[in-house]
């Protein structure tokens, strides 16, 4: 798993990435009761707000951490945004993107320099 | 840390450390580093006020002595009747100005030996001025907290400690006794629920509160609770559903203007922006606020414009307040629009580039519980 300074995590299997949040950062966020994913097969660029998130006090994006291709999107949480505070990085997944070279997951952190990053 | 010299200073609650044992979220807030929310979270502290009794601490709100003989001054800077509240009882008021547009909006007590009022934290300042330049002998009450517990269990739980405030109706005041120190008790709030707000003095507020937490029917609640409460039970905010270009009658308050103060009536006028005021009261105003529930799930927040048609035109108002409403389960919010709007058109707000529809309903969005 690799952490972004967006609090999104990420996990490579193949040259698939799945993105979702943080622990932490579903805990800032609070109650989550609206999520809006991207359309799938849309190419996205790196830093392009493509989730919209907001919870009871406020609207905030979640960017794409790389570039890509959406190939597949969590519709379980436009039903149940509620999911993104019970199971953060399990069931609350964002989207997965393809992309086309792995070596771009370098830069990010791993879970210790998160926990660092967030000063626990 | 050149950063922090230029920070603006927050002003800490008298309870802040009471606060920060509850496990408090502190944010910035007129001034004042205030809860946000306990670790219950939002919706849980609104559900739970909802259902049982939420404990609010309001003391960064404004609280104003004035003597007896201020009343007529205060009629003449605002368009309640004040003169014929009874002693024991409060009333709500705005100031208004020369245009007709709302400096403040307010609680009046008319008490045994004074008046007291309730102000906006962020328009305490203002307010104090204003009525120095109009009224004398105005002093500010800086010696007390400022509490909220609201809620249908709030009347058994505060009856515990208090028992005299179980004959107390709405909108009625009283000072009682709790272990030595005058409590300055009236059953009203801002959430849509019984309760009562409680000035206690600062020497006494944190044992006072501790006694209420002590209570399993009582929770601490933030101001995040606050806000989605207050817009559920419809009720304005100071800077979103009126401000200095917005009228009483425009946000939906002209219930607030006495008979006495309306045309026809024994003190008809006589406050800033009358001629404007009682035009509207007899004639409509430009705008009216209105209760709105979007159609789909989205969340829509202050400053949504909203328009009448779902694609082109003007638009013709924007969203004041919004949000969710956790007791009812979906977005909810207040606007200001054109008044020759129909009552049962959809409208159609403009978000992230998109129209959404929304429908008007009427407000509150939920029923309320006051003790009348």
């Amino acid at each position: 798993m690799k952490y972004t300074e967006d609090h999104e995590w990420l996990s490579l299997d193949g040259d698939i990435v799945t993105v979702g949040i943080t622990e932490y950062a579903a805990t800032q966020l609070g109650d989550v009761v609206f999520v809006e994913l991207p359309e799938l097969e849309t190419q996205v660029a790196r830093g392009d707000e493509i989730v919209v998130i907001e919870s009871v006090k406020a609207a905030s994006d979640i960017v794409a951490p790389l570039d890509g291709e959406i190939v597949e999107i969590n519709a379980a949480l436009v039903e149940n945004p509620a999911l993104v505070n019970d199971d953060p990085t399990g069931a609350a997944w964002f989207f997965k993107i393809k992309i086309e070279d792995d070596a771009a997951l370098d830069e990010f952190m791993d879970e210790d320099e998160y926990k660092e990053h967030i000063g626990e | 840390m050149a950063e922090d010299a230029t920070a603006p200073l927050l002003t800490a609650l008298p309870l802040a450390g009471l606060h920060a044992e509850l496990g408090a979220k502190c944010v910035p807030f007129a001034g004042w580093s205030m809860p946000v929310q306990y670790p219950k979270g939002v919706m849980a502290e609104h559900l739970w006020t909802r259902a049982h009794a939420g404990l609010f601490d309001v003391s960064h709100m404004g609280q104003l002595r004035l003597p007896k003989s201020a009343l007529e001054g205060l009629e003449a800077l605002i368009p309640a009747d004040l003169l014929d509240l009874p002693e024991g009882r409060q009333r709500y008021g705005v100031f208004t100005n020369d245009q007709g547009g709302v400096l403040d909006d307010l609680m009046v007590a008319h008490r045994a030996g004074d008046v007291v009022l309730v102000v906006n934290a962020a328009r305490h300042a203002h307010d104090l001025a204003h009525l120095r330049a109009h009224i004398a002998g105005v002093e500010a009450v800086s010696d007390r907290a400022l509490l909220a517990l609201q809620g249908p269990e709030a009347a058994a739980a505060l009856s515990a400690l208090v028992p005299g405030v179980a004959a107390m109706r709405f909108m009625d005041v009283a000072v009682m006794r709790w272990q030595g120190a005058d409590l300055w008790i009236s059953r009203s709030g801002y959430t849509g629920e019984d309760g009562f707000e409680i000035s206690v003095p600062l020497a006494q507020a944190e044992v006072f509160a501790r006694a209420l937490l002590a209570d399993a029917r009582v929770a601490p609640i933030g101001l995040g609770a606050r806000d989605s409460l207050r817009l559920e039970a419809g009720l304005p905010l100071y800077g979103q559903e009126m401000d200095a270009a917005i009228t009483p009658v425009e946000a939906g308050q002209a219930w607030s203007i006495g008979r006495a103060r309306r045309a026809g009536g024994l003190r008809a006028g006589g406050f800033p922006g009358a001629a404007i005021i009682l035009e509207q009261l007899a004639h409509g105003a430009p705008r009216r606020r209105v209760g709105l529930r979007p159609d789909g799930r989205a969340p829509m927040r202050a400053a949504v414009a909203l328009f009448a048609e779902a694609v082109g035109g003007d638009a013709i108002g924007t969203i004041t307040s919004g949000g969710f409403g956790p007791s009812l389960g979906g977005p909810i919010a207040l606007g200001l629009i054109a008044a020759n709007t129909p009552t049962d058109a959809t409208l159609y707000g403009e978000l992230r580039g998109k129209r959404l529809a929304l429908q008007q309903v009427p407000l509150p969005f939920v029923s309320t519980g006051y003790k009348r």
